[in-house]
């Protein structure tokens, strides 16, 4: 490249520039105009007594403070026992969804790309196809299927399990495990002491029945876009390392999980971080399904933050609640990734791999020997 | 996943490069034949799982209530009734949300292919002050959560007097960051050379833009086609916010409130899950024609 060219790619003309503003002001405008202003506008309303009426910055709308942030986080009342509870029901939604659909869409992934396979494209339509129907269609088929005569219950029946009342049973799945140990309270240690309104025998008690029914959804929904990811991933993988494993001895299962696995490093962060952000907003099926319902134990706070500020116009306390999600959200994606970082090898490890130096030498002098 | 399959992986590499003498296959163990049996029993076994829920889903539209109700596992119905679709399309506003949706549908895709391949070509291709703080304010704003922007997105709407509007619903949709990505980044592929002919021949920058460089992005745009479709058709929280007159309601909104027993007395489920499956149409007919291309849009260059 010249030192002409170069002058003129650093200094575009004046003309060009303005075409490139031009080009991206509708995404600027539309971008702005209904996702910043719009996240600053609620923030303000998240500190104000806005009722919903008028306009949130006319004069009879007040600065109160943390006051709705500290409704919700303490003071033991109605608003803190909900958002408690939905914080409980969402963090074991995420808990079960996310380690399962990473491994359901990885596994579906590796048999899948198998070279032996005929017929891939098939079994990776049929794998994708939930992922591309609306979460509201979905959702109508699942309250079907898992209703009290629905065909899961059915075809637990000709297995001869006696299937739940699943929409509408209440009972954590934890709970339920222990009661099949005789277990019916929890020790008064746990019963007696509350985290944002919810015991922590209640905070222990798992998905309930009505909620593990959604995360069936959402394993069944998620893991063909997952699944394509990894996919994609696999396919970019060389085969030297593999065969080079293979040469050494390693068989399938090993080489699946010292050699493929470490490779999908960089998919399966991604997985997992839009996984976790993606569950922590888990709002159409139950607005579609349960509302909440059996006993709250389905409410999350994406739909609690909906139906304060719309249902109860308690705008400020419902927007409050949408950034409180938003930094569970940030809060949980970093310690994801602190977790997961790349670390170096411990120097235990290295001692391992590090060639025996004596019998290095010593083959030397072998392979000199052998030489002359 | 046993010890011996991946073996045969490489014999079928093998007898792809080099022409397989006759008989061949004889010489697979019985292993590779074991392996290769359950890893199909396997693949058949979940793609049942996959695909037995959505044939249930046809299968009941077409069944009467008690049907429905007594015996939800059968794929043929007991007596073929077309009362659930006949009540949805002639007792129901029904074609109202199919027809909103459509509107929506395609203002949103028309919108999203023209302003993200506006905005991605410029990212890509046109050099001008302020592009990489353009660029990195796109990745912020992809990064905040959508449920976050229920209750704002209703204050905005509600202050530019947008409610309850197909523009309230429509507008806000009509750009999305990672379609510009998606746009941009297919732009940065094609050669400069092609532009800078077209500009020695004189043609301004939105004419090398719409006329040279847009057609030769057909991948790219049908993959925004298709996410933008399926996206704004599948919408629901958008719709929930924006609207409350019954005429704007779309087929999300509908049949969710449908699902909740709004409309209906009783279960209902056949009503209910017909439905659910007209709504899938569309986006299923787009999904097989398309099929290809959704899934090279995220697998690189996969040849099979």
């Amino acid at each position: 490249m010249t030192t002409a060219q170069t002058l003129k790619r650093r200094r575009p003309p004046r003309r060009s520039g303005l075409a490139g503003w031009l080009f991206v002001s509708p995404t600027i405008v539309i971008l702005g105009l209904f996702l910043l202003i719009p996240v600053l506008m609620a923030l303000w309303v998240s500190f104000s007594d806005w009722n919903g009426n008028g306009s949130p910055f006319s004069s009879g709308v007040h600065f109160i403070g943390g006051k709705n942030y500290q409704g919700l986080l303490s003071g033991g009342s109605l608003a803190e026992t909900n958002f408690g509870t939905s914080l409980r029901n969402n963090a074991w939604y995420v808990i079960f969804v996310v380690p399962i659909q990473t491994a359901v869409s990885l596994v579906l992934a590796v048999l899948v790309n198998r070279a032996v396979l005929r017929g891939r494209g098939f079994f990776r339509t049929a794998f994708y196809f939930p992922s591309v129907t609306s979460s509201v269609a979905i959702t109508v088929l699942w309250l079907f299927l898992f209703s009290t005569t629905g065909a899961v219950n059915k075809v637990l029946s000709y297995l001869g399990l006696h299937g739940p009342n699943w929409f509408n049973d209440p009972d954590g799945i934890i709970h339920l495990l222990l009661q099949g140990f005789g277990v019916q309270n929890g020790p008064a240690l746990l019963t007696q002491h509350t985290a944002l309104g919810v015991s922590w025998w209640d905070w222990f008690a798992g998905p309930s029945v009505a909620m593990s029914a959604f995360i069936l959804l959402a394993i069944f929904t998620t893991s063909g876009t997952f699944m394509l990811l990894f996919i994609a991933a696999l396919q970019n993988l060389g085969h030297d390392i593999d065969e080079a494993a293979m040469m050494d001895g390693a068989n399938g299962w090993q080489r699946f999980w010292r050699i493929t696995l470490p490779q999908l490093r960089p998919t399966l962060f991604t997985v997992l971080t839009l996984g976790l952000i993606g569950t922590w907003q888990i709002f159409d099926q139950i607005y579609t399904g349960t509302k909440g319902a059996p006993s709250n134990t389905t409410l999350t706070p994406a739909y609690l933050s909906y139906t304060s500020a719309f249902g109860n116009q308690a705008w400020g306390q419902g927007a409050a609640i949408a950034f409180i999600l938003f930094v569970v959200i940030i809060v949980f994606t970093f310690v994801q990734r602190m977790v997961l970082r790349e670390r170096g090898v411990s120097k235990r490890r290295i001692r391992r791999y590090q060639p025996d130096l004596t019998r290095v030498s010593r083959v030397n002098v072998i392979d000199e020997r052998l030489d002359r | 996943m046993t010890a011996t399959a991946p073996l045969s992986d490489r014999i079928d590499v093998a007898g792809g490069t080099t022409p397989a003498p006759a008989g061949r296959r004889h010489h697979r163990g019985a292993a590779f034949w074991a392996s290769t049996g359950v890893l199909y029993l396997v693949l058949i076994a979940i793609a049942v799982i996959y695909i037995f829920p959505f044939l249930i889903n046809i299968a009941t539209a077409f069944k009467t209530e008690a049907d429905a109700a007594v015996d939800p596992l059968s794929l043929i119905p007991k007596t073929f009734s077309l009362a659930a679709i006949q009540t949805l399309f002639t007792n129901s506003d029904f074609p109202l949300w199919v027809k909103n949706s459509f509107i929506v549908a395609v203002f949103v895709t028309a919108g999203r292919v023209f302003f993200d391949s506006l905005a991605g070509y410029a990212l890509a291709r046109i050099p001008f002050r302020g592009r990489s703080v353009v660029f990195a304010a796109l990745i912020a704003v992809m990064a905040v959560p959508s449920v976050v922007l229920m209750i704002p997105k209703f204050l905005v709407l509600n202050q530019l007097g947008m409610y309850d509007s197909y523009a309230g619903m429509i507008v806000p949709l009509l750009v999305d960051a990672a379609g510009v990505f998606i746009m941009k980044n297919f732009f940065e592929s094609i050669p400069a050379s092609v532009e800078e002919q077209a500009s020695i021949d004189g043609a301004g920058t939105f004419r090398i833009f719409w006329s040279i460089v847009l057609p030769m992005a057909r991948p790219a745009l049908i993959t925004i086609i298709i996410l933008s479709f399926q996206g704004s058709w599948n919408e629901l929280s958008q719709f929930i916010i924006s609207t409350q007159n019954p005429a704007l309601t779309t087929l999300t909104k509908g049949v969710a409130n449908l699902a909740s027993g709004s409309l209906s007395a009783g279960t209902q489920y056949p009503l209910k899950l017909a439905a659910g499956a007209i709504m899938t149409i569309p986006v299923a007919v787009m999904f097989f024609v398309f099929q290809r291309h959704i899934m090279n849009s995220s697998d690189g260059a996969v040849k099979e």
